[in-house]
């Protein structure tokens, strides 16, 4: 045992001193949080919109107050003619136009419906979009609110319903991923870099010729991390509750337990890349690329997979994080219990299972 | 008479059809300073790391301290030091913290770190370093304290790989200094080295070529051996017909 305290409390002093070590583990998850959370949020405020009312009566009034009401809008209300819609959309500083004909209110009260005209800037779909869909959700909110008698037709026919997420908040996708990004991070390349780093100093030779066993040598290495991911799952945690207002609907013990599941597998992923390579850089440049970038591209937070060719989705069934990530979601935001999750803990622990079995045995192989 | 700290036969490592030590036979006594002369590539790193049981060898025999390297591996790992070629001590760590560790992980007691640390701290006139990273020391300084550490707990064999690589001549004798302390103690010293000037402080030398001894005496019979005045012409004779070359 105090081989075991000796070697844990070395490995601590290693990250303590470091500094570039402690601004990767703590600064690393606060700001991929407060990034994705604020900055590369793909929710849009505030954007610039022109109204050209030409019925001014008090429909069109009331559903401009609306829009004006809400954060996703800034509403310019000046009677543009056509042509000068488009010079304000060429030079970019409107995003939306919406104009009402003649006789909106009129033909809202006696013929029961009544259209507006939407116009979006193209060039940028994805916010045309976006803000098409804000401006559709606020109108059709505005419709039931004034529905005369309960047994009326609605004005106009269009239903969205988005469930878990009526806000469209980006974060709550975001968190999940985050999250299973840094683990991923910290736990593959601060293992793999630390091991790797003992064989390039030479100090690894010394404690091969030491009676230290090799299957505590790894253990040591991996216990520091695990706890550190622990306090970097805190972190994200409790970061992302009161920052981004991240709803935890599920168990607060059961996501622990199976982070540490996901941790455990980062792990053995980490100790297997060092057992495979002889340099930092090469242990860096294999967790980056081999790591990093299959978990952004397939764990499905930036790029659905659902849109991805077969072959693609395929490889993505390979990705520890997949797992963790879907995990992660029907816990925090659907609030599943483990009895619908089973599945993907099953996988995870299967595939940590197989690499941590891996990998012990190439450490020993080492030796001979 | 008194067993052998080392004794081998034939020992051999073969790396496919590359055969780095070939035949290795040789006995080192309890207490001896035992230098393992050859040029870079003749196979002395190979030899050390079977006797270290860091390496299966491939045929042969060797016992050390008392424990077959096939299967006692466990046993000799216990009963040797070993300090590398590659500075062997964590740079970013105090010279207390390493001896702590270093101490720790050979299984000993609390009492007994806090004791040979202070003492071995006192030996050197470390008292007002102690405190300080590794890494900020001058590179002599971290060879001796790297010794001490690698003789911490009383080995009854110390393996020294190329130990003063880099260093003056005058730092290497201070460094030979502590090597005889450790030898007077009873400690067996197994020292690989290319400075022909530590060649002459050992007891006994064995020369390696192209991964064979090619003589093996102490230094005064070697140079008599051969009609020589230094260990330099020694090994000069001996290593011009090497095929292996420092590549």
């Amino acid at each position: 045992m105090t081989q075991f305290f000796s070697f844990i409390r070395k490995e601590f002093y290693h990250v303590f001193r470091d500094s570039k070590t402690l601004l990767m583990l703590f600064g690393l998850p606060i700001a991929q949080i407060l990034l994705f959370g604020f900055a590369l949020s793909n929710e849009i405020k505030d954007s610039r919109i022109v109204i050209s009312d030409l019925s001014r009566d008090e429909g069109s009034r009331k559903v401009i107050e609306k829009l004006s009401a809400s954060e996703h809008f800034i509403v310019t209300r000046s009677d543009l003619s056509p042509r000068e819609i488009e010079a304000a959309f060429k030079k970019g500083d409107i995003k939306l136009a919406v104009l009402f004909p003649a006789r909106f209110g009129e033909d809202l009260q006696h013929l029961g419906s009544a259209s507006i005209q939407v116009i979006g800037d193209a060039s940028d779909p994805n916010t045309s979009n976006t803000l098409i869909t804000y401006l559709t959700g606020i109108v059709q909110d505005f419709q039931s609110q004034n529905r005369r008698s309960p047994g009326s037709a609605p004005l106009i026919n269009v239903e969205t319903r988005m469930l878990y997420n009526p806000e469209l908040k980006g974060s709550t996708n975001y968190v999940p991923g985050v999250l299973a990004l840094v683990l991923m991070l910290v736990c593959v390349l601060m293992t793999s870099v630390s091991i790797v780093r003992e064989k390039e100093m030479g100090t690894m030779e010394v404690l091969l010729v030491s009676p230290l066993n090799p299957v505590l040598l790894v253990i040591s290495k991996a216990v520091p991390y695990f706890a550190l991911s622990l306090v970097n799952l805190a972190v994200i945690l409790i970061l992302s509750s009161t920052l981004l207002d991240m709803p935890l609907h599920g168990s607060l013990v059961l996501l622990v337990a199976l982070s540490s599941l996901f941790i455990l597998t980062c792990l053995a992923v980490g100790l297997l890349i060092s057992n495979s390579t002889g340099s930092q850089q090469m242990a860096m440049l294999i967790s980056l690329m081999g790591m990093l970038i299959p978990t952004m591209l397939f764990t499905g937070f930036m790029f659905p997979l659902e849109n991805m060719p077969w072959a693609l989705r395929a490889i993505s069934n390979i990705i520890p994080s997949k797992w963790y990530y879907i995990i992660v979601k029907s816990i925090m935001i659907k609030g599943l219990g483990f009895s619908a999750i089973w599945k993907e803990s099953l996988i995870l622990f299967i595939m940590m299972l197989a690499l941590m079995a891996i990998s012990f045995k190439r450490f020993k192989v080492r030796l001979t | 008479m008194e067993r052998p700290a080392i004794k081998t036969h034939n020992l051999t490592k073969r790396f496919g059809d590359f055969t780095a030590a070939k035949d290795l036979s040789f006995e080192v006594a309890k207490g001896e300073i035992f230098g393992f002369l050859g040029a870079n590539g003749a196979g002395k790193t190979t030899a050390m790391r079977m006797l270290c049981g860091l390496s299966i060898p491939s045929s042969g025999e060797a016992n050390v301290a008392g424990f077959d390297v096939y299967r006692q591996t466990e046993n000799i790992k216990r009963n040797i030091g070993y300090m590398s070629q590659k500075f062997s001590l964590y740079e970013d760590l105090t010279i207390t913290e390493n001896i702590e560790f270093f101490g720790g992980i050979y299984g000993l007691s609390n009492k007994e770190i806090r004791d040979r640390g202070s003492a071995l701290i006192n030996e050197l006139g470390l008292e007002k370093e102690k405190k300080k990273l590794v890494g900020s020391l001058p590179l002599g300084w971290k060879q001796k304290i790297a010794f001490s550490v690698a003789v911490l707990h009383d080995p009854s064999i110390v393996f020294l790989d190329e130990p003063t690589g880099g260093v003056d001549p005058v730092t290497r004798r201070q460094f030979w200094d502590l090597i005889y302390d450790a030898s007077d103690r009873g400690i067996t010293v197994f020292v690989t080295t290319h400075y022909m000037d530590e060649a002459e402080y050992c007891n006994r030398i064995s020369m390696m070529v192209d991964g064979e001894i090619k003589a093996l005496d102490s230094p005064s019979e070697l140079k008599k051996k051969f009609g020589v005045e230094s260990m330099d012409d020694v090994f000069f004779h001996l290593a011009r017909g090497a095929k292996r070359s420092d590549n």
